[in-house]
């Protein structure tokens, strides 16, 4: 004889995920750094706005990287080339970064006299959006070459963006007629509730300082991190 | 295709909550803006329950339309309109819809074998 029975459960599927990106976190705030999840198309320019910041601002940010890629060391490569302290993480054919993948990085990574990490997540619209890393902020480099829509058809990347880049503007020039700015944010406007969009160039430095700022201010107030 | 990543960790959860029963059919809800996609899963899932406690249960999977509501006034508001409360000028805030959740499992146990689980 067998009895049947339903179990109400509620609970997240991704929950060992979720502990491992508490225990990430938990990891950034005893060192003071704050942690952005960089995503992103392939070729969006992740990997240039973090040399171009090195370049514009002369090193004196200290920020340390993580890149993700499935086969080479290239991103990394040249992050250390722009005087980034990096390091790689190898997915294989994974198509995202968890947290526990990252936790195993941290291992082996020295957060000392680093301000912000940034995770250069693997160049994927999809996926990695669904994995928490442990992070404070998601930022999307949205390149001006994507075209007008991709917010719309990406929509569950962009409602979990904090703050959008919009990346290679020094191209829309020869982008007349093909690819307007409003419409772009237009399209932001009805995926993600608060727009924040900073148009910038790895070419010409331009929006380098004010994401900077941004960066900044996500820093937590002095009296926090002395009570943290 | 992180659906298969997706599809272990639920094989992994159902395990924690049958209590050594014989799980006969999995329920969970996705929202659909969890940025997971149900036919994908649910190969994955044909695919990674052999000889796992799932390998006899069936997947079940509710949508969870998505929702944006004004956090002042409660309005919802339109699917593809801006995610700004015309009213209240605020940001919307996601009510529903992001959701990746084990909602419910079915169980068989034995007569007698359940308090040797306990």
């Amino acid at each position: 004889m067998c009895e049947k029975s339903k179990v109400d459960v509620n609970a997240r599927i991704l929950e060992r995920n979720d502990s491992a990106a508490a225990h990430n976190a938990a990891h950034f705030r005893e060192h003071g750094v704050v942690c952005v999840n960089l995503m992103g198309s392939p070729g969006a320019g992740k990997t240039a706005v973090l040399e171009a910041t090195a370049r514009f601002d002369r090193g004196k940010t200290r920020i340390a990287a993580i890149a993700g890629d499935l086969a080479t060391d290239n991103d990394a490569d040249r992050l250390k080339a722009a005087g980034i302290r990096a390091a790689s993480i190898n997915t294989g054919s994974a198509c995202h970064l968890d947290a526990e993948i990252v936790h195993r990085t941290l291992h082996h990574f020295d957060l000392d006299g680093v301000d912000y990490l940034i995770i250069e997540n693997i160049g994927n619209l999809v996926c990695p959006a669904v994995y928490d890393l442990g992070q404070a902020v998601n930022v999307v480099a949205l390149s001006v070459t994507e075209g007008e829509d991709k917010p719309l058809k990406y929509p569950t990347m962009f409602a979990k963006a904090d703050l959008v880049l919009l990346t290679k503007v020094d191209l829309l020039p020869y982008l007349v007629g093909h690819v307007r700015v409003p419409a772009i944010m237009d399209s932001l406007a009805r995926v993600m509730p608060r727009p924040n969009v900073i148009a910038f160039s790895a070419h010409t430095g331009v929006g380098v300082d004010e994401w900077l700022q941004w960066l900044e201010q996500r820093k937590p107030a002095p009296m926090e991190a002395q009570f943290a | 295709m992180h659906e298969y990543s997706i599809i272990h960790a639920l094989v992994e959860s159902v395990g924690a909550h049958a209590a050594g029963g014989q799980v006969r059919r999995v329920r969970i809800e996705i929202g659909t803006l969890a940025g997971v996609d149900a036919g994908l899963l649910t190969t994955a899932y044909e695919v990674a329950r052999i000889g796992t406690i799932c390998a006899e249960a069936t997947l079940e999977i509710t949508p969870v339309h998505a929702q944006w509501a004004c956090p002042r006034c409660e309005r919802i508001l339109a699917r593809g309109s801006k995610l700004q409360c015309p009213e209240c000028d605020l940001p919307a805030a996601l009510t529903r819809g992001d959701e990746i959740v084990l909602a419910q499992i079915e169980v068989e146990i034995e007569e007698g074998k359940e308090s040797s689980h306990v």
